[in-house]
């Protein structure tokens, strides 16, 4: 009976650990036959024409995504020119000034909610107060809505990266007799510099792939702009809008499109990765 | 020290006056950086307002009864916003219960039995897996997924489950392989790493005392981690399950691809629906005005049902490392 009770036990120990085992083949398995998928449609569109060409006009061969392309990079530039500052010095504020302060305690609440709010809402929120006021679509709105994404990831990460901070470093800085704002700009955030950039990459990776809220803000243009305050061709919704259409050569250039943005952000998460860990291992 | 008291005060006059400066440039640095920090807080307060302006005419003509009405006609301008809650609850519901137990799995397998040296890549690929953006899972389930799932999936369903007497009937009708299931299991794989990550980050917090002394007394590694791991870090486990809720409940474009965006609610599961996301994805563009303030109350809906699923998660997550605190 004992024997009984020692086998069952080893068995649905077995099939536990099988099962798991599944779960992470599983896993790794979607991740491998996404990757494939796009190799395998995407590198067909991807080449010269990809980056000098613009979306082609429906019912036309050839084209590529060179307005969609500058138009994601330009944004995504503005995104992170305006969300640096303003999420390093909100994370500075948390990590520095944040204990026993209600206020920050909220803030700290608030910004965890919006790294998973619904970012469709947040282009609906920008439409509302930027768009529907000025009356047309543009780039600018575009990089706001991404910027409402972004701001929250790098005062995440920067708030717990000067955390990870000594405090022996913090208590030497004043003991020098350094005003805070001096400890706090060039010592511990020089010291958090490498975690910071991670944050920020982070965010890029995020902001980059996010097709929903630029719907209702930049939009899309058929056209080569460079112009921020006109509607703006941008990678995710080019994609959407060619996966969604019958003709052969603008899915083509979706999945290419596809194959670019992925490529982009796994690659931006690995460097962050590794950047990262080099710097805390040394 | 060996200074005379005239260079004393000459120095104390300098200092103080660098005393003053820096502290007035403290104060700056405080007031500047809490002035940053509110961004956050001020971006939240103006969502709900706004959103609350821009639907109040829709608010206004149909009252509450829109939160329950199953109704989406465009011509005679007759919305109520129960179809499109039907279908977010239900494909989010339907990609937790393939989501967690798959996120478990991978969960433990990181934590008990997977080697050292593969410990690292492996959570990595999973982190990656979370950082491929939406819309490619959307084009991936719509090209590759679907197909496969109307020739092979949906048939065995129907075969097994659909021959059932009650369930039978979510699993019937045409099988085209897009629908709301389908727009469910891709939803899980997005859901899947967010959930398993979470997972991984509270197991690994249990003191290894704890998980030693069971092993000692001859736990196999599923009991160790059923009754002893599972146990202690449940409000963390609860916590990124809601974590994956609130994820599942607002994302657009893994869900637009494959739902099918029919305003209409069917028994079975492989039929067409709409979520509110996909509804707010594919109508924006030709609503007029009022569609437009109906689709700003679904907008609306959609950010408070969120925002009270992920501050749950937020304080389950946040008692459960407190509780922990406490107990080592």
């Amino acid at each position: 009976m004992n024997q009984n009770l020692y086998r069952r036990r080893k068995l649905v120990n077995r099939l536990g650990l099988m099962l798991s085992m599944f779960a992470m083949v599983l896993g790794l398995f979607v991740l491998l036959s996404i990757l494939f998928t796009l190799f395998k449609n995407g590198l067909s569109s991807f080449d010269l024409a990809l980056f000098t060409q613009s979306t082609p006009a429906p019912g036309s061969e050839g084209g590529g995504l060179a307005n969609a392309i500058v138009g994601s990079l330009m944004m995504v530039v503005v995104t992170t020119l305006i969300s640096t500052p303003i999420g390093v010095f909100a994370g500075v504020y948390l990590a520095e000034f944040g204990d026993n302060n209600k206020v920050a305690a909220i803030t700290r609440f608030v910004t965890d909610i919006m790294l998973s709010a619904p970012s469709i809402v947040l282009g609906l929120f920008i439409y509302a107060i930027y768009v529907a006021q000025v009356r047309h679509f543009s780039g600018w709105a575009g990089s706001f809505a991404l910027c409402l994404i972004a701001i929250p990831v790098v005062v995440r990460t920067t708030e717990n990266m000067l955390r990870l901070v000594p405090g022996s470093l913090r208590e030497a800085a004043f003991a020098l007799g350094s005003p805070r704002w001096k400890v706090s700009t060039f010592v511990t955030l020089r010291a958090a510099r490498a975690g910071v950039i991670t944050g920020l990459m982070l965010a890029l990776a995020r902001i980059s792939g996010e097709t929903a809220p630029l719907l209702f803000t930049a939009l899309n243009n058929q056209f080569f702009s460079t112009n921020m305050n006109e509607p703006m061709a941008n990678l995710p919704v080019v994609i959407f809008q060619f996966a969604m259409s019958p003709y052969d050569n603008w899915i083509g250039l979706a999945w290419a499109g596809a194959l670019l943005i992925t490529l982009t952000v796994l690659v931006l998460n690995i460097v962050a990765r590794v950047l990262f860990r080099d710097k805390v291992a040394g | 020290m060996s200074s005379s008291p005239t260079d004393n005060g000459m120095m104390n006059q300098s200092l103080l006056a660098v005393i003053r400066k820096q502290r007035l440039q403290d104060f700056f640095f405080h007031k500047i950086t809490m002035l940053f920090s509110l961004v956050v807080l001020f971006a939240l307060v103006g969502i709900i307002i706004s959103l609350l302006i821009n639907a109040w005419p829709a608010f206004q003509k149909f009252g509450l009864p829109f939160i329950w009405t199953i109704e989406w006609d465009v011509r005679d301008q007759n919305f109520g916003a129960l179809i499109a809650i039907y279908g977010t609850v239900i494909t989010s519901v339907i990609a937790l219960l393939i989501a967690v137990p798959l996120a478990f799995g991978i969960a433990l397998f990181l934590t008990e039995t997977c080697p050292l040296i593969l410990r690292r890549p492996l959570g990595t690929a999973i982190e990656l897996l979370a950082a491929v953006p939406s819309i490619i899972y959307g084009m991936f389930g719509l090209f590759v997924f679907a197909p496969l799932f109307a020739d092979y999936g949906q048939p065995a369903l129907q075969a097994t489950l659909g021959q059932m007497p009650i369930i039978g009937l979510l699993f019937g009708g045409s099988m085209n392989g897009i629908g709301i299931l389908t727009a469910g299991i891709v939803l899980a794989f997005m859901v899947l790493p967010f959930i398993a990550a979470v997972m991984r980050d509270v197991f690994e917090i249990v003191p290894s005392i704890l998980r030693e002394s069971a092993y000692g007394i001859g736990c196999t590694t599923w009991e160790v981690v059923r009754n002893i791991v599972l146990p202690y870090t449940q409000k963390g486990v609860i916590g990124g399950i809601m974590l994956g809720l609130g994820r599942a409940l607002g994302e657009t474009m893994a869900v637009t691809f494959v739902i099918g965006n029919s305003q209409r609610i069917r028994e079975s599961l492989f039929a067409p629906g709409s979520s509110i996301a996909s509804t707010l994805a594919n109508e924006f563009g030709e609503a007029d005005d009022f569609q437009l303030a109906t689709l700003f109350a679904l907008g609306l809906l959609l950010f408070v049902i969120t925002f009270f699923v992920l501050g749950a998660a937020k304080l389950m997550i946040i008692r459960g490392e407190k509780a922990q605190g406490s107990k080592t």
